[in-house]
């Protein structure tokens, strides 16, 4: 020993503890969230982050659906009144609606009062004599009519019919059937309530707390009724997807670091070395995290769960350290001369591999290559620097070299197993090329950690609310709100030409229920004044089978209506027109933005090119046709091309890695062999099983790749001659039953990400190191 | 024996039950109508205008809930009700309502529906029925059980021949009133 050694090895400890609390300290700080930020594009299009708001923000993402099942149809529908009534004095809910008649009264009266500031049909030739006569012509008409019932009281006020023009568009004539008084599924079967939380969807708590209180309030009325509750919608989901990830990942990282310990306990037979050899994981894990937080600003819970798995990999370093370095009898130098390098070519490896993560437009891949590098680069690092400081003198785990001279008769007589799995191998191929075309699955809810049940429940409730899904949407983005409600206006007035040539059976317009300050003053400014408006009324009913005295109560309106103060958006308060308008008109200082869903012909469907081409002829500024459906579908397949474009760019780094360490292709072609078996053989046997391949079976390809590298390059040995060593044997067997360990619980996780991860890896590895013994070099050459 | 002595009693009642006239009688005589077509013509009484509005056009239904108003003259105008919905055309305009969310005029549509469909359950639950006449010439009177109903309308009267809805006459709590003169198209 140098006389040095002591201050480098107080060096390397100080500066690993400070290392250390510097990540507890990031850590400390982080945001953990499970909602579906890891799947949205982090550098959205106009398009894609229309789809983002809304998964996140957006009105969609605020609705909970409610069904109440079982007991009897007048039980259903008291129960549903009575939660309404309960949730309605319940701050976190902006609306329930259950069929009730509760807003009616208001609505009507807030139609009313402006009617003449609402109503499109207000312009100054309808006020003209004539206009006021076709008018008038006209209600007269619908009082004859069938709706003439509803509209008699309405005639004196509201002669130009602006009542009944404003109670038409806003009638979106979709509404669910009522069962004694509540909605009801088709089926009648179920009540149903559709609530609007105040909190945006991905606000996970206050969505658990909102659901907290449904439930609440069901629990105090249904008593022994046995009704039964259940509830849907993108908050339910964040929750419960929270909950699943959650629970998962804190049972997995239980078990599996249960699991590692007892069968590390079993080879070593000493708990220090047990507890040494998770230093470097821990470390590992924790730097993870750290970089993670740091470079994303938070971290989701599915990149927590897949460190659960890594905990397998990291702890190989410390096996090879202690397994190998006992080889000899030398100290902890002796490995560092001489197995380092091969360890640290098979980091560098990994490393290469997860590096082309890095460049994912998809927050969830990018945080696992984040995750991996800085986990292994660092549990790497901590073995090599400072883990042979905290060995004690003299530390020794148990033998093995009795096992690893069983090991290398058999890896002697592996080789001879070449044919069988050639023969393997093509099988494989076979079963892929056959697979071909439906290998991947391209569908985004490959993705979603919500069960299929859940889905089919959601599916389900929405099918019954009569709420289909929006597709299509045109939104207006602008600096101000009036802005962008004038730019509605005119898209309006696009639209409503395509609702009469047929193309689209109706439309929404934040400016129906908000008319642009612009617009209200112009349809104030239509309103003649009290003197003029009587002497054109007079003339009007000339040939109509009505008096002008009838119309007193009008005259009033008009003249209150030309001083009434413009709509403000606090004036729909409490209105069933409020939560419309929260629901197209989303703003935030200078950006704010407008949304016009359309809806599609009964029986057709919307031709996209038609409706883009007449916005276009429109040439309006800012404005943007949006396909919902097609964008979400386009986003994740492009997640999945460009999952695999950068899983072969990993491959191609790490070829060019080697090619630049080994300088011979042929040594490359040897280490990359059974790598590349290992992956087709997984890769088969799970098309072979039906699983079709997701993002996330790339990725644990990719790591079969990194983890396999090390069993490779250990194979790989300069002069075939020589037999590998029985420790060295002994060590691989030792770290790939732990890696199986960690990756084999991920298979049995009822996450489809985590799972489809833990299925390609633990077979994946296991492949690996067998592949690896058989086409090692022969002995004999 | 019991039984032979039973059909013998119910052989002896039958014609004299077929000979009494009653409620469920025209409602299952009613019932038998699957679908039809009628011409109409309606006068309308309204306080507010100075003249009666007459109109006519075409009414056709199906059983059991889908009744469409054409009316023709004095300008083209359709109301279709179908199920929960209804909906009003006039010209380019169109409205479509929820019956659900306008309890009266339910009601109201209601009382002609049931009465073609002779869905008896259905017109109690909103009114009180009474039948006069014949089966060669009845008149159902309907008077609105709820307050709310009857503050808008007093009393229905539907009379026909047989199994055919021959005039609908309306009488609202306001003193307007319309009567609907239908004539059954050839078959």
């Amino acid at each position: 020993m140098t006389a040095s050694a002591p201050r480098r090895r107080l060096a390397a400890i100080a500066l690993w503890l400070a290392f250390l609390a510097g990540c507890a300290l990031v850590i400390s700080r982080t945001q953990f969230t499970t909602d579906l930020s890891a799947f949205l594009p982090r550098t959205p299009t106009p398009e894609q982050q229309l789809l983002k708001d809304q998964l996140t923000e957006g009105l969609a993402s605020r609705l909970m659906l409610v069904g109440i099942e079982g007991a009897d149809a007048p039980t259903r529908a008291r129960l549903s009144r009575h939660i309404a009534q309960r949730l309605r004095a319940d701050p976190a809910f902006a609306s329930v609606s259950n069929g009730e008649p509760i807003n009616t009264a208001r609505d009507r009266e807030f139609l009313q009062a402006n009617r003449y500031v609402l109503s499109p049909m207000v312009t100054p030739e309808r006020f003209s004599e004539q206009g006021l006569h076709t008018a008038l012509g006209e209600s007269i008409d619908l009082l004859a009519s069938p709706a003439g019932l509803m509209v008699k009281s309405l005639l004196p006020r509201d002669p130009t019919g602006e009542m009944v023009q404003l109670l038409g568009q806003f009638d979106t004539g979709s509404q669910p059937r009522q069962i004694e008084g509540a909605w009801a599924s088709r089926d009648g079967q179920r009540a149903l309530l559709l609530l609007q939380t105040r909190a945006s969807g991905s606000d996970t708590d206050a969505q658990q707390h909102a659901m907290g209180a449904v439930r609440q309030a069901f629990n105090a009325t249904a008593g022994q009724s046995g009704a039964s509750l259940v509830m849907t919608g993108p908050g339910v989901f964040s929750v419960t997807s929270r909950d699943t990830i959650e629970s998962q990942v804190s049972r997995l990282s239980l078990v599996s670091v249960a699991l590692i310990a007892g069968l590390l306990l079993l080879v070593y037979r000493s708990v220090g070395a047990l507890l040494l050899g998770f230093l470097p994981v821990v470390t590992g894990a924790l730097a993870g995290v750290a970089a993670v937080s740091l470079g994303f600003g938070s971290v989701h819970g599915i990149t927590l769960g897949f460190g659960t798995a890594l905990i397998g990999e990291a702890v190989d370093y410390s096996i090879y350290l202690f397994v190998q370095s006992e080889d000899a009898g030398a100290d902890s130098q002796h490995w560092v001369k001489r197995f380092w390098p091969t360890i640290r070519l098979g980091v560098l490896t990994s490393i290469a591999g997860f590096a082309s993560l890095l460049l994912s437009g998809f927050p969830g891949l990018a945080q696992l290559g984040l995750y991996s590098i800085a986990g292994l680069l660092t549990a790497a690092a901590v073995t090599r620097y400072v883990l042979p400081h905290l060995l004690p003198a003299g530390f020794r785990i148990h033998d093995v070299s009795a096992i690893g001279r069983v090991l290398q008769s058999l890896a002697a007589r592996a080789p001879a197993l070449r044919w069988p799995a050639a023969a393997l191998l093509l099988a494989a191929c076979a079963v892929l090329a056959g697979k071909h075309g439906s290998l991947f699955n391209d569908k985004i809810s490959s993705l979603s950690p919500v069960s299929q049940a859940d889905v089919a429940l959601d599916e389900r409730l929405r099918a019954d609310m009569g709420a289909p899904d929006v597709r299509y949407v045109v939104v207006v983005s602008g600096d101000s709100r009036e802005a962008v409600l004038q730019t509605a206006e005119q898209v309006s007035g696009v639209l409503q030409a395509q609702v009469e040539r047929g193309q689209i059976a109706r439309f929404d317009s934040p400016s129906r229920y908000l008319p642009s300050l612009a617009a209200q003053r112009a349809r104030q400014a239509s309103l003649p004044p009290p003197e003029q408006l009587q002497a054109r009324l007079a003339r009007a009913v000339q040939g109509l089978p009505v008096r002008a005295e009838v119309f007193a109560p009008f005259l009033a309106d008009v003249a209150a209506a030309r001083s009434r103060p413009l709509l403000q958006p606090g004036d729909l308060e409490k209105t069933s027109m409020a939560m419309a308008l929260d629901a197209l008109l989303v703003g935030k200082a200078q950006r704010w933005s407008a949304l016009l869903p359309l809806t599609a012909p009964k029986g057709g469907s919307i031709q996209a090119p038609d409706i883009r081409a007449a916005l276009a002829a429109a040439s309006l500024p800012g404005v943007l046709f949006v396909d919902m459906k097609t964008e979400s579908d386009r986003l994740y397949a492009g997640y999945l091309h460009e999952a695999i474009a950068l899983s072969l760019g990993g491959l191609v780094a790490i070829v060019a890695l080697l090619l630049v360490v080994f300088r011979s292709p042929a040594r490359v072609l040897r280490t990359l062999t059974p790598l590349a078996a290992a992956v087709v053989t997984v890769t088969a046997g799970l098309a072979a099983l039906g699983q079709q391949l997701i993002i996330l079976h790339l990725v644990g390809l990719l790591l079969v790749v990194a983890v396999g590298s090390n069993y490779a390059l250990f194979f790989d040995r300069p002069d075939p001659a020589a037999p590998i060593a029985p420790r060295i044997l002994a060590s691989m067997l030792l770290a790939n039953l732990t890696t199986v360990a960690g990756f084999g619980l991920l298979a049995f996780s009822g996450v489809s990400i985590l799972q489809a991860m833990g299925a390609t890896v633990a077979p994946g590895v296991i492949l690996a190191l067998l592949y690896a013994a058989i086409f090692a070099r022969r002995p004999h050459a | 024996m019991l039984a032979v002595l039973a059909g013998l009693a119910l052989a002896v009642w039958a014609p004299a039950a077929m000979a009494a006239w009653d409620l469920q009688q025209l409602m299952d005589l009613l019932a038998q109508t699957k679908s039809g077509r009628a011409t109409f013509v309606e006068k309308k009484h309204i306080a507010l205008l100075d003249k009666p509005v007459e109109s006519s056009g075409e009414l056709l239904y199906t059983a059991p809930d889908r009744l469409e108003k054409r009316t023709l003259k004095p300008k083209p105008e359709s109301m279709q009700v179908n199920g929960g919905e209804l909906v009003i055309e006039r010209g380019r305009q169109k409205y479509q309502l929820q019956l659900q969310a306008y309890p009266e005029l339910a009601a109201f549509i209601d009382s002609i529906r049931g009465t073609l469909a002779g869905d008896r359950g259905a017109l109690e639950r909103s009114y009180r029925l009474s039948l006069e006449g014949s089966a060669e010439r009845w008149t159902l009177q309907l008077q609105p059980v709820d307050p709310k109903m009857q503050a808008v309308i007093q009393r229905i009267r539907i009379s026909g021949v047989r199994n055919q809805v021959r005039s609908i006459d309306i009488a609202q709590a306001d003193g307007d009133s319309s009567s609907m003169v239908i004539e059954q198209a050839a078959p």
